[in-house]
């Protein structure tokens, strides 16, 4: 085999910068400079780098690719340090995917998907059928769009047929330079979500920029802020960022609304469940509403056989003798699967004018019970969201 | 009025010129093309050639041709070489800015993404810039040709073996036959028109995405079905 076709060796690559310096003419303040970079991104995992406009993150990026060389340090994709390979070959196993998608005009979508495989001599037949795989991957039907050139595409479109572009000889890394920077908010959000989807799949490490905060945190397992100058300002999970802002820098980049920002990084299933009282109908009423006096709560829980919620009791409306009955438990209360997210969990609280939602397992059963004032108390800065490992 | 019992006596010998007007042009333009695509390409890995180049060209472009056939004979004869140099000559500045301009239009986000995705610099300016490049290429060789099967007319001041359709110009006016030179004139200028048309169909053939998106989406059968 050519050396410039060798895998790197498995599914997906660590990334690492030593000590990476570039310089421009402008000095070492000037736009796209950047300054002892030094970081590690571990296999599998998507890493964002952000911040504002002329900080490198850029420049960062496409020194992985060696589309630009640095001027000190070195970058290792899986130990080995890529100024000495050959920089054709190592592009040919990158992915890169930019802004304004690159397509190119005169090929068909099937053809532009195909560039690699083509590039790395693949026999015609299998670019076809890799095209068309990828085409399903990426949510487009591969007979509807195969043939099609891209200024007959929409701009949604187009930025799939990137990504299904730079996933064409199946890279273990991805380089993506603002990928939906250019489209409306909405097809954003959902091109957001599919390469979640994707990247829960295929696992590849990823280098992504964007100059958007929010899409930073939702999109990366790690987050590296960069500001102007090119230097690393923080390098942490989602979580950590918004819980622990390493500099006042950070803590304004990321935004006053970082609480609820953490909101949306949290899910249910972090947070520590309140047991609920809870009784069947036909259980005994002055048994339960012993119970309930016992429990800080002052509400009883009425739960089929199944487990399954049904209604509130509040103490008052216990009767004090006889048996409880279904049609006596008034108001119910939202329920929120495990993966809700706390961002979620308080806006259904919210319009339910409750205090409380019940946490149901995928079967409907009650886990347990969620306050406002567990919500707001995870959001703070020491609560749980700030374990490393939240939200990863 | 025309006579057209000389046109009739003479066809065979208007379709020898028609043959001989195509092929003094084709050789120009071909021998033009290969010279100026190779100044463009020249001009555009060192941009600081193309004012020099591109100036050249315009300036041999404003020499009269009469004076650069005439310059010419004294030194190559009146030869094939002496009927060619001049049409060469005026193709240039024409071939050479659009060449340069086609290469300009490609996108920079397309030229970005080849070097990102491992294309080397010769694949790239083949396969990726040179297609792109395309349109604006055949527009500059539908305007050197039209303007190189006029030319080709004036070759007939080196005698009658040049000149194409021009020779019934050069003719008729030694004759004083307008006939003849009405019909060597309207000749060349339908041979031109001619030309220009089979040029469009062949940019049509050669740069299948710059057709109308609506006509070619009309062949998805997927989409007036299901929007």
């Amino acid at each position: 085999m050519e050396p410039d076709e060798r895998a790197l060796g498995n599914a997906a690559a660590t990334v690492e910068f030593e000590h990476v310096t570039k310089r421009y003419d402008a000095g070492e303040n000037g736009p796209g400079a950047v300054n002892d970079l030094s970081f590690v991104v571990p296999a599998g995992k998507i890493c964002v780098l952000v911040g504002p406009s002329g900080c490198g993150k850029t420049t960062s990026l496409k020194m992985v690719n060696r589309l630009i060389e640095p001027t000190a340090g070195r970058i290792l994709i899986d130990g080995r340090d890529i100024s000495t390979e050959d920089p054709i070959g190592l592009r040919r196993r990158i992915g890169y995917v930019i802004q304004q998608t690159g397509l190119f005009p005169h090929q068909t979508i099937g053809e532009n998907i195909a560039v690699v495989p083509r590039l790395l001599g693949w026999p015609a037949s299998r670019q076809r059928e890799r095209a068309e795989e990828l085409l399903g991957i990426v949510g487009l039907d591969a007979a509807r769009y195969r043939d099609r050139y891209p200024s007959q595409l929409s701009g949604g479109e187009r930025q799939r047929v990137g990504v299904a572009r730079a996933l064409a000889a199946d890279p273990p890394l991805m380089l993506m330079d603002e990928p939906f920077g250019a489209v409306d908010p909405i097809v954003r959000e959902h091109l957001q979500n599919e390469l979640l989807r994707v990247q829960a799949d295929l696992a590849k490490t990823i280098l992504f920029v964007t100059h958007d905060i929010d899409e930073a945190i939702k999109m990366g397992d790690l987050v590296a802020v960069m500001q102007n100058g090119g230097r690393l300002a923080q390098f942490a999970p989602p979580a950590e960022l918004l819980a622990r802002p390493a500099s006042e820098f950070v803590a304004r980049f990321v935004g006053a609304d970082r609480g609820l920002k953490r909101m949306s990084l949290m899910r249910v299933r972090d947070l520590p469940l309140h047991a609920a009282v809870t009784a069947r109908p036909g259980d005994d009423a002055a048994d339960a509403l012993r119970r309930i006096t016992a429990d800080p709560f002052p509400y009883l829980l009425l739960v089929d056989r199944s487990g399954a919620p049904i209604g509130w009791f509040d103490e008052a409306e216990i009767p004090a003798t006889g048996t409880l009955s279904a049609d006596a438990a008034v108001s119910m209360s939202p329920l929120f699967a495990p993966e809700t997210t706390l961002k979620d969990a308080l806006s259904m609280l919210l319009d339910n004018e409750v205090q409380a939602g019940i946490a149901v397992d995928r079967g409907g059963r009650v886990l347990g019970l969620v306050t406002d004032g567990d919500i707001a108390a995870a959001a703070r800065p020491d609560g749980p969201a700030a374990r490393p490992d939240a939200g990863a | 009025m025309l006579d057209w019992g000389w046109l009739a006596d003479h066809l065979g010998a208007f379709a020898d010129r028609t043959v001989q007007h195509l092929y003094l042009a084709a050789v120009g333009l071909v021998v033009g093309f290969a010279i100026a695509f190779a100044l463009g390409l020249v001009a555009i890995r060192r941009r600081r050639s193309y004012p020099p180049i591109a100036g050249a060209a315009g300036i041999l472009y404003t020499i009269p041709s009469l004076v650069l056939f005439a310059a010419l004979v004294p030194i190559t004869g009146l030869s094939l070489l002496t009927a060619e140099v001049p049409l060469v000559i005026y193709t240039q500045v024409i071939f050479i800015r659009n060449i340069v301009a086609g290469f300009d239009a490609v996108p920079a986000d397309v030229l970005e993404a080849a070097d990102g995705m491992g294309y080397a610099r010769d694949q790239r300016l083949l396969r990726v810039e040179l297609p792109l490049a395309v349109p604006l290429i055949v527009a500059g060789l539908r305007v050197a040709s039209v303007s190189t099967i006029g030319l080709v007319t004036i070759t007939g001041t080196l005698g009658d073996r040049f000149g194409g359709l021009g020779f019934f110009i050069f003719e008729g006016y030694s004759r004083g036959f307008a006939t003849e030179i009405a019909a060597g004139a309207v000749g060349s200028m339908v041979l031109a028109l001619v030309v220009d048309a089979v040029l469009v169909r062949v940019q049509r053939f050669l740069t299948p995405w710059t057709r109308p998106p609506a006509l070619a989406a009309e062949r998805l059968p997927a989409d007036a079905a299901t929007s």
